[in-house]
């Protein structure tokens, strides 16, 4: 899994590609999440337009990132899922929990 | 559990420890046995092996997937809840490929799992927790599931009707 993250009107998107699943991504997901709050950026956009894999670690993930952010009085919104994650998060009910966005700007304007 | 040593019989063959090396059997009914360390390779392992062997059994490219998928889930029980990464403790992994059927059998040598303690993890309760949404995705995935735990461990079924499910399973077919 590839990460990257990037600024945008106060808004870290955070942008994945290749999968989130155990021992592969959700490390990395997790990591760069934390390293996000511990710098006080609390707004949080995960683009997953490009993660063709996820397995039940990594929806744990998913989930565990959005407490995170939530608990310390932040946001954390997915972004553009694939038809794959989307089925995912339909199946386990996790799709009405999150905030799902499929256009940036309009996402990082919901921030605020 | 014990997992038997097996030879070139009736269509079975037991690989070494670790390995994944594929045979096709130029049978009507195709079975391959694999034996298989604790560890996260088995798991990427098993479902790359799922994907080809559910790919040459002629399911169309979503049923593969969520073949792969379950496979990946069981091994991932299978290593982490059955045997806890103990190196001495294996994961069998069975395939059996008949003209109704993909049949996938894993087996871990751990303590066996409660069947009744595992949550709903659509539950509102649960919704929320990190873990605990394996069981389910394989049976949302397979037509069926059949979980067998004993104090020799686990031993998990998935069946994939290669035409659909049939009457009495989830969905009929048309």
């Amino acid at each position: 899994m590839k990460i990257s993250n990037r600024q945008v009107d106060g808004v870290s998107i955070v942008d994945c590609s290749g999968r989130i699943t155990l021992g592969e991504g959700s490390v990395t997901l997790r990591d760069t999440v934390r390293e996000l709050l511990s710098k006080g950026r609390k707004k949080i956009l995960l683009n997953l337009g490009e993660v063709n894999y996820i397995d039940s670690s990594g929806i744990g993930e998913l989930v565990s990132a959005f407490t995170t952010v939530r608990n310390q009085g932040g946001e954390l919104k997915l972004l553009n899922l694939t038809k794959k994650v989307h089925d995912l998060l339909q199946i386990t009910k996790l799709y009405t929990v999150f905030d799902v966005k499929d256009d940036e700007a309009a996402a990082v304007k919901s921030f605020n | 559990m014990r997992f038997p040593a097996r030879g070139n019989e009736d269509g079975w063959i037991r690989f070494g420890v670790g390995k994944l090396i594929h045979k096709i059997f130029a049978m009507t009914k195709q079975r391959v046995s694999y034996t298989l360390d604790s560890t996260l390779e088995t798991v990427d392992n098993a479902e790359q092996t799922a994907t080809r062997i559910a790919a040459e059994a002629g399911f169309e490219e979503d049923e593969v997937m969520q073949i792969s998928m379950a496979v990946r889930e069981a091994a991932i029980n299978a290593v982490l809840h059955g045997n806890a990464y103990d190196p001495g403790k294996k994961v069998r992994l069975d395939f059996e490929s008949t003209a109704r059927d993909l049949v996938i059998t894993i087996a871990d040598q751990g303590k066996g799992l409660d069947v009744s303690k595992i949550p709903d993890p659509l539950a509102p309760e649960n919704i929320l927790k990190t873990s605990g949404r394996g069981i389910f995705l394989i049976r949302s995935f397979m037509d069926e599931v059949h979980i067998h735990p004993s104090h020799e461990g686990t031993e998990i079924k998935l069946i994939k009707h290669v035409h659909g499910p049939t009457v009495g399973g989830k969905e009929a077919s048309p």
